[in-house]
C-alpha cells in the first residue's frame, strides 16, 4: 500500500506544531498502524531527519501506553487501540491525518507524546480501597455476589489509554472516572470510601481542567475497551448521592 | 499553526489536591492516605453538581412544555373553551390564591430555573472549550446524535425565542396581529400569518430537538441509567417526549394557518 | 591465569571465561525448611516507627513487584522514591499477563498445600532453584490473594460469590486465580491504586518517565542512582539508604518477544557493571502458542493463552509440497498431529519447551506453514476444527472468543474456520541478578525483586508462578527484609559531588554523548534486530557448542560495529526515543555475550535450556546434576570502556535439595 500522511510534528511542550506531509510506499496490511510509523521512522533516520515521536510499550492492546487520532478517529476505526489497529483497515492511496490527544489536561509534551498524568492524579484523589499490606482478612471472607462482581470487571478492564478524553467533544474524563468509580463502588469492600472518594476524585478531575460531560457518548465509542456509558450514570448517582449524605 | 497548549504548570495551580497533609511541619510523615475531603464542599460548583441543576431546571422547563402544548389545544375547541382556559389559568387556586396566582408561582419557578438552566449551561460550555483549546485538524464525531451537538446553540434559540415569545403572547409588546381583546383573537389573529408560524414552528423543532437529547441525558445525570436497558429506555423517552412535544404545540398554529380553526 | 583455565569444565570455555571462588546464601536461618521464613522474619531487626521517614529507599520498577513494594514500604512509613519508564506507574509489563496467579489457597479441597506448591514449582524449574526461597514463595501465595480481594481485584468468581480457580500449565490441581484473560492487569492496577494512594499521602515519591542509567555505589554499598528525565533529558541524581531494582525481564534481547517495546536490561546491567553477579542469564523461557512472525516489520509478537492446547490439536502437514495448501484441503491422512504421535500421554498438553522445540523441529525440517519469513515458514497448526465438531461453536466461542477475536485482528484471518498458526516466542527470562534469602544483592543495599532477579524459577518457570513471585516479594517478603539492612542505617550522607556520585553522573553523560556524536550509517534497530536474530539462532530453543561460540563472535563484531556506526539522531535535552534505545540495546549487546557464554559453559539441557549435545535417546533434555547442579553468578570483568566486555568470571552457588528429591523429568 502507499498512503499519504499528516503527522503532527511538535518539538517541545512550548514550540509550535504544525502538521507536516509524507509518503510512505510498500505498507504490507498486515502491519500494526505502529509497524507503519517505525518504517517511517527508520526512513526518516536514514534521511538523517528526526523520527516521530510516539507512544507504546506492550503493542498488544492492554498497557493503554498508544493512542494517537487518526484521521478524526482517537484510535482509529476500529474498536482496538491503535497499537492493535491494522493496516488493513486503511485503503491504498489513502490519506491520513495523525494527531496528538488533545486536551488542555493532556499538555504535548513532543509530536504525538502527551502527557496523562492527570489521570494518575484523579486516581491519588480517591482511586483506591484503603487497605494496609498483610491487614487483609481471609478472601473468602468477602463474598461478591455474581453481577456486581461481573459489573466490577468490565469496569476495571479501562485501561486508562485517554482515548475517553481525546473523543468528547468537552474533553472531559467522565468515562475514565465512572469506570473507576463503578469498579471500586460495586464491591463490598469498596463501601466505606464510597462517598468520599467520587467527591475528591470529581473534584480533581475538575481542577485538572478536563471538560463536564454533556452525555454526548462518543467516550465510550471510542474506547478500546467499550466501558459502556452506564458508568457516567454511576459516577452521577454516587455525587448526588454522596451530596445528599445517602450513601 | 495554532495555539500552543498549556504547559504542565497549569494544571499544577487549578488542581485542587484533596491530600491529607503532614502535620508536623517535616515533609514526609507515615501517615495513611484516605479520602477525606469534608463532604459538603465542591460538589455543587463540580461539573456534575452543575450537570444536576441543569437536569432539575430542565425537568421542570419538560413538566412546564407539556402542560403548556396540552393547554394551547384547547384552542382547537374554539374560543370560549380557550378564553375560558386562559381565565381558569388566572383563578386557579381562589380564594388562597390571588387572581393569577398561580401563573405568578409558574413564573417565579420557571424564571429561577431558566436562571441556574443557563448559569451551568454557560458555565459548562466555558469548562468545555478550555478544556480544549486547541482543536483538531480533523476530527469526527461518531456516536454523537444530531440533537446532542446541538444542545448548546439550540437551548440559546430557546432562550431567544422565549424572550420573543413572551413579548408577542403575554406582555404583547410585539403585536403583529394588532391589539385583540381575547387571549383567543390574539393567538388566532397570529398564526394566520405565515411567517410567525414559520418561527414558532423552527422554535418548536428547536425544541423537539432538545428535550429529545434532554430527556436521556437528565436522566443519565440524575443516574438512572444503570444498565443498557434503562439507557436504551431513557433514549426511547427522548424521542417520545421530543416528538410529542412537537406535535402537540404544532397543531394549533398549523390548524389556524390552515384554516381548520378560525 | 593458567589455574583458572584448567579448572573449567572443558577446553572450550576457557577462551570466554574465569571461575572464581564459590558464593553461598548466608540468611536462611537453619531449621527445617517449614519454619525458616518465621525465622527469618523474627531475626530481621526492626525500624522504630519514628526512625522510618529518615531512611530512605529508591525503588526501580512499578511492575507487581515494584508498586507492591513501593505501597507497602511507603506505608510503613519509609520515605519511598519509585522509578519507571513509562508515563504511568500503571503501564509496567505486568499488565499483560493474561492467565493468572497461584496461590496455595487449596480451597477447591483438591489436595494442595503450600508443600505441593512448592515441590511443583521446583520441579518444573527442573531442579535448578533454591529450594528455601520457592518454600517461601508457596508460603506467602496464600496471604497474596487475600491482599488483592481486599483492594477490589476482580477475580473470577461463582454464583455463589466465592471464587473461582482453574488449573493451570498442565498441574493437576487448581490453584489459578484468575481475572478472564487479564489477570495481571488487574493484579497491577490493585497494586498501582495502591501506590497512588501512597503518592497522595506523601510518603512516595513517584518519577515516572525517568529511566535508571546507573547504580552509584559508594565504600561497597549502593547508595542511589543517576537517572534520565526522558521529557526534559535531564540528568538527575538520586540518592537514598537502599535501592531496589524492579525492573523486569530482558527477553527483548531477542528483539522479537512477548514483551513490551520498552522492556529492558539495563538498570540490571549498570548494577552488573558495578558488581552485582547476574544468575543464570540463559535461562530463557520459550512460549509455545504465539502468533507467529508475518514479516520483517513486526515488531513485537503476541501471546495466545496456553489454555488453546487444551481444545485446538497442533499439527503439520506430512509432506512439504503440502505446505503451501489451504489447510483445510488437506486430508486428515496427510497430517502430522506430531505431538499426539510423539508424546501419546501428554498429547497437546506437554510443557512449554517440549511443545516449542518440537514446532521448530518441524518448520526446521522445511513442513511449516504460514508465510515465508527468511528461509523458512515459521508456524504450525493449532486446529479447532475437532473441538467445534464436538462441542459446538457457541461453546467454543464462549471459552476463547476474546482470544480468536485478537488472531482475527492481527491476521486478519478467521480462526473459527481456518487453523490458527502458532510459534513459539521468547517470554520470560528465569535468570536475573544473583540475590539471597533476604533478596539482596552481592552489592550491600543493593536488593533485586519480580523478575529482574534469578530467584524462584530454577532453569523453567511455570504457568502463572511469576506474578505470584512478583507480588509476594514486593507486599511480603522485602519489606521483611530490606528492614534488616535499614536499620543499620541512615548511612552517612552522600554529596551530591563525592567521587562516587560524580563518576557515575560522568558515565551516563559521556555516554549519552557519546551515543549522539557516533553519527553512523544504521538505525537503533536495525542492530537490535541483527542481534535478536543472533540470540534466536543460536541461543534460542536449542543450543550447540559451535552454533554458541559463532554467536559470541557475530554478536563482538555487531557491538564493536555499533559503537562505530550507530545513528542516533536529535539531542540530549528533550525526549529522544532513539537516544533511549540506543542506550538499551548497547546493554543488550552486551548481555547477549554473557546469555552465549551461560548457555555455552553448561553442558547440560534443564527447563529452558536445551543443548543439542545432552539428550536422551528420545530427544528429551538430559540434567548432569553431578556437574551442573548449582546457580551460575557471572561477575562482571574488566572492559571499563563502554561496548568493552572482558572474560567475566563464574561464581558457582551449589544448589542443596534437602526437602525435595531429585528425578529426571520424563512426558513420554
Ligand atoms: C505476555 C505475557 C503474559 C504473561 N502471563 C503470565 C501469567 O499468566 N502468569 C504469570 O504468573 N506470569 C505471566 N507472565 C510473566 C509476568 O507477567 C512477569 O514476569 C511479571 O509481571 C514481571 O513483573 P515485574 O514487576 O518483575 O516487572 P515488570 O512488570 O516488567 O516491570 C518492570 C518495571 O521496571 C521499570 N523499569 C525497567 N527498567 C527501568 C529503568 N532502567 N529505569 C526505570 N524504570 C525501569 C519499568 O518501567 C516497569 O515499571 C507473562 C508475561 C508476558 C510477557
Ligand atoms: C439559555 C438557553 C439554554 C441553553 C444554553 C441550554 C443548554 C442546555 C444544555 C447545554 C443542556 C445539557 C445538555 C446535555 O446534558 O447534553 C441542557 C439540558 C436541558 N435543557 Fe436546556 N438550554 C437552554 C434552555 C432550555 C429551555 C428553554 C428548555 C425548555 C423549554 C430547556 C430544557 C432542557 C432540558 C429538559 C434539559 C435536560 C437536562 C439535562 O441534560 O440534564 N433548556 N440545556
Ligand atoms: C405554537 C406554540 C405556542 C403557543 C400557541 C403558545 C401560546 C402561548 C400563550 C397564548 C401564552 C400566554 C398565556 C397567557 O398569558 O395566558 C404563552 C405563554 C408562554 N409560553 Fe407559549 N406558546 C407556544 C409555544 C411555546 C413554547 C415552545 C415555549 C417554551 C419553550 C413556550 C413558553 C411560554 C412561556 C414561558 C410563557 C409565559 C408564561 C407566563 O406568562 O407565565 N410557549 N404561550
Ligand atoms: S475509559 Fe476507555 S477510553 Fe477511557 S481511558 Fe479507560 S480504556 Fe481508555
Ligand atoms: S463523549 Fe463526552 S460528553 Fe460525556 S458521554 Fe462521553 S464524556
Ligand atoms: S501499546 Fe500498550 S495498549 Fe497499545
Amino acid at each position: 500500500m502507499n498512503l499519504t500522511l499528516k503527522i503532527w510534528r511538535q518539538d517541545g511542550p512550548k514550540a509550535r506544531g504544525e502538521l507536516v506531509t509524507y509518503q510512505v510506499a510498500d505498507i504490507s496490511p498486515d502491519m500494526s498502524f505502529l509497524e507503519m510509523l517505525d518504517v517511517l521512522n527508520e526512513r526518516l533516520n536514514a534521511e538523517g531527519k528526526e523520527p516521530v515521536a510516539f507512544d507504546s510499550d506492550c503493542r498488544e492492546g492492554i498497557c493503554g501506553m498508544c493512542g494517537l487520532m487518526i484521521s478524526g478517529e482517537a484510535h482509529g476505526p476500529e474498536k482496538t487501540t491503535t497499537c492493535q489497529l491494522h493496516m488493513r483497515s486503511f485503503k491504498d492511496g489513502e490519506t491520513i491525518t495523525i494527531e496528538p490527544w488533545r486536551a488542555d489536561a493532556f499538555p504535548i509534551i513532543r509530536d504525538l507524546v502527551v502527557d496523562r498524568s492527570a489521570f494518575d492524579r484523579i486516581i491519588q484523589a480517591g482511586g483506591f480501597i484503603s487497605v494496609n499490606t498483610g491487614s487483609a482478612p481471609d478472601a473468602e471472607a468477602i463474598l461478591v455476589p455474581k453481577p456486581n462482581a461481573d459489573r466490577a470487571f468490565v469496569a476495571a478492564e479501562c485501561i486508562g489509554c485517554g482515548a475517553c478524553v481525546a473523543a468528547c467533544p468537552n474533553a472531559s474524563g467522565m468515562l475514565f472516572m465512572g469506570a473507576k468509580v463503578t469498579h471500586l463502588g460495586e464491591l463490598p469492600q469498596g463501601q466505606p470510601e464510597r462517598a468520599m472518594r467520587v467527591q475528591a476524585m470529581v473534584a480533581t478531575h475538575d481542577g485538572a481542567g478536563f471538560g463536564g460531560c454533556t452525555n454526548i457518548g462518543e467516550c465510550s465509542h471510542a474506547c478500546p475497551k467499550g466501558i459502556p456509558l452506564d458508568v457516567i450514570s454511576t459516577l452521577n448517582a454516587d455525587l448526588r448521592k454522596a451530596k445528599s449524605g445517602r450513601f | 499553526m495554532s495555539r500552543l497548549p498549556a504547559g504542565r504548570e497549569k494544571f499544577t495551580r487549578r488542581t485542587a489536591a484533596p491530600v491529607t497533609q503532614a502535620t508536623d511541619g517535616e515533609r514526609y510523615v507515615a501517615i495513611v492516605a484516605t479520602s477525606t475531603l469534608p463532604a459538603s464542599q465542591q460538589a455543587v460548583r463540580s461539573s456534575i453538581g452543575l450537570k444536576l441543576l441543569m437536569a432539575g431546571s430542565g425537568l421542570i422547563f419538560v413538566g412546564y412544555v407539556l402542560l403548556h402544548a396540552y393547554g394551547n389545544l384547547m384552542v382547537l375547541g374554539g374560543a370560549d373553551t380557550f378564553n375560558n382556559y386562559a381565565h381558569h389559568l388566572r383563578t386557579f387556586g381562589q380564594p388562597m390564591l390571588p387572581y393569577g396566582g398561580l401563573l405568578w408561582i409558574v413564573r417565579v419557578v420557571l424564571l429561577a430555573s431558566l436562571v441556574l438552566h443557563a448559569y451551568s449551561a454557560f458555565t459548562l460550555w466555558g469548562r468545555a472549550n478550555g478544556a480544549r483549546s486547541t482543536k483538531y485538524a480533523v476530527k469526527k464525531n461518531v456516536a454523537a446524535s444530531l440533537s446532542s451537538r446541538t444542545m448548546r446553540f439550540g437551548g440559546v434559540a430557546l432562550l431567544l425565542f422565549v424572550i420573543f415569545h413572551i413579548l408577542h403572547l403575554t406582555t404583547h409588546t410585539i403585536t403583529p396581529q394588532g391589539k385583540q381583546p381575547t387571549p383567543y383573537d390574539n393567538v388566532v389573529n397570529s398564526f394566520d400569518k405565515w411567517w410567525l408560524v414559520l418561527i414558532y414552528a423552527l422554535a418548536v423543532i428547536a425544541l423537539a430537538f432538545h428535550l429529545t437529547h434532554g430527556v436521556w441525558s437528565a436522566s443519565q445525570t440524575l443516574g438512572l441509567t444503570n444498565t443498557a436497558t434503562s439507557r436504551a429506555r431513557a433514549k426511547i423517552a427522548g424521542h417520545f417526549v421530543g416528538a410529542l412535544v412537537a406535535t402537540a404545540f404544532l397543531i394549533p398554529p398549523l390548524a389556524i394557518l390552515f384554516g381548520i380553526v378560525d | 591465569m593458567t589455574d583458572t583455565m584448567l579448572s573449567t569444565p572443558d577446553g572450550v570455555g576457557a577462551d570466554y571465561y574465569r571461575i572464581g571462588a564459590p558464593v553461598a546464601d548466608t540468611q536462611a536461618p537453619a531449621g527445617p525448611i517449614a519454619g525458616k521464613w518465621t525465622q527469618r522474619k523474627f531475626d530481621a531487626s526492626l525500624v522504630n516507627p519514628a526512625n522510618r521517614r529518615k531512611l530512605s529507599v529508591i525503588i526501580v520498577g512499578t511492575g507487581l513487584a515494584g508498586a507492591s513494594a513501593g505501597a507497602t514500604l511507603g506505608e510503613a512509613g519509609y520515605h519511598v522514591k519509585s522509578f519507571c519508564f513509562q508515563d504511568t506507574p500503571r503501564r509496567a509489563h505486568s499488565i499483560a499477563a493474561q492467565g493468572g496467579i497461584n496461590a496455595a489457597k487449596n480451597y477447591k479441597e483438591d489436595g494442595d498445600s503450600i508443600y505441593r506448591l512448592f515441590y511443583d514449582t521446583v520441579k518444573g524449574g527442573d531442579y535448578r532453584s533454591r529450594e528455601t526461597n520457592v518454600y517461601r514463595l508457596a508460603e506467602v501465595s496464600a496471604n497474596i490473594i487475600d491482599q488483592c480481594v481486599a483492594q477490589g481485584v476482580p477475580f473470577a468468581r461463582e454464583y455463589g460469590g466465592l471464587l473461582d480457580n482453574r488449573s493451570f500449565g498442565g498441574v493437576q490441581v487448581s490453584r489459578t486465580f484468575y481475572a478472564r484473560g487479564q489477570t495481571g492487569q488487574q493484579l497491577l492496577i490493585g497494586a498501582y491504586q495502591a501506590l497512588e494512594r501512597q503518592i497522595a499521602a506523601g510518603t512516595v515519591e513517584m518519577f515516572t518517565r525517568h529511566e535508571m542509567l546507573e547504580l552509584i555505589v559508594e565504600d561497597g554499598r549502593a547508595r542511589g542512582i543517576i537517572a534520565r528525565d526522558l521529557v526534559t533529558g535531564e540528568i538527575e541524581t538520586h540518592l537514598a539508604d537502599a535501592v531496589v531494582l524492579a525492573s523486569g525481564g530482558y527477553g527483548n534481547v531477542f528483539f522479537l518477544s512477548t514483551n513490551a517495546m520498552g522492556s529492558n536490561v539495563t538498570a540490571n546491567w549498570r548494577a552488573h557493571r558495578k558488581g552485582a553477579y547476574f544468575a543464570n542469564p540463559c535461562y530463557t523461557q520459550i512460549h509455545p502458542t504465539c502468533i507467529p512472525v508475518s514479516g520483517d516489520h513486526q515488531s513485537k509478537l503476541t501471546l495466545m493463552s496456553e489454555s488453546l492446547r487444551n481444545d485446538g490439536r497442533i499439527w503439520v502437514p506430512k509432506r512439504k509440497e503440502d505446505c503451501e495448501k489451504d489447510p483445510r484441503q488437506i486430508p486428515e491422512e496427510d497430517r502430522d498431529y506430531y505431538l499426539e504421535r510423539i508424546y501419546p500421554a501428554f498429547g497437546n498438553l506437554v510443557p512449554r519447551d517440549i511443545a516449542s522445540r518440537q514446532a521448530k523441529y518441524m518448520c526446521d525440517d522445511g513442513r511449516g506453514v504460514g508465510p515465508m519469513v527468511g528461509d523458512f515458514r515459521r508456524g504450525v497448526y493449532l486446529d479447532f476444527a475437532d473441538a467445534i465438531a464436538r462441542l459446538g461453536r457457541p461453546a467454543v466461542e464462549a471459552k476463547y472468543g476474546n482470544l480468536f477475536d485478537m488472531y482475527a485482528r492481527i491476521t486478519g484471518e478467521n480462526p473459527y474456520e481456518t487453523p490458527m498458526r502458532i510459534y513459539p516466542a521468547v517470554h520470560y527470562t528465569m535468570g536475573g541478578l544473583w540475590v539471597d534469602y533476604d533478596l539482596s544483592s552481592n552489592i550491600p543495599g543493593l536488593f533485586v525483586t519480580g523478575e529482574a532477579n534469578f530467584s524462584d524459577h530454577g532453569a523453567n518457570r511455570l504457568g502463572a508462578s511469576a506474578l505470584m513471585q512478583g507480588l509476594a516479594d514486593g507486599y511480603f517478603v522485602l519489606p521483611n527484609t530490606i528492614r534488616n539492612y535499614l536499620a543499620k542505617g541512615p548511612y552517612p550522607k552522600l554529596d551530591a559531588d563525592s567521587p562516587a556520585v560524580a563518576e557515575a553522573r560522568a558515565n551516563v553523560e559521556e555516554r549519552t554523548q557519546r551515543l549522539l556524536a557516533i553519527n553512523g550509517q544504521r538505525s537503533v534497530d536495525s542492530f537490535h534486530k541483527e542481534l535478536g536474530h543472533i540470540m534466536w539462532e543460536y541461543c534460542g530453543m536449542e543450543r550447540t557448542e559451535t552454533g554458541l561460540m559463532k554467536a559470541i563472535d557475530l554478536i563482538r563484531s555487531l557491538r564493536a560495529e555499533f559503537w562505530r556506526n550507530v545513528r542516533v539522531l536529535g539531542s540530549a535535552d528533550t525526549l529522544n526515543q532513539s537516544l533511549e534505545k540506543a542506550g538499551r540495546v548497547a546493554d543488550f549487546l552486551e548481555l547477549g555475550e554473557l546469555m552465549c557464554i551461560d548457555a555455552l559453559h553448561r553442558r547440560e539441557s534443564c527447563g529452558g535450556h536445551f543443548r543439542a549435545e545432552s539428550q536422551t535417546e528420545d530427544g528429551e533434555a538430559l540434567r548432569h546434576d553431578d556437574q551442573f547442579l548449582y546457580v551460575a553468578a557471572w561477575e562482571y570483568a574488566g572492559g571499563s570502556g563502554e561496548g568493552e566486555m572482558g572474560n567475566p568470571v563464574l561464581h558457582k552457588e551449589d544448589l542443596v535439595y534437602e526437602a525435595i528429591e531429585l528425578k529426571q523429568r520424563s512426558y513420554k
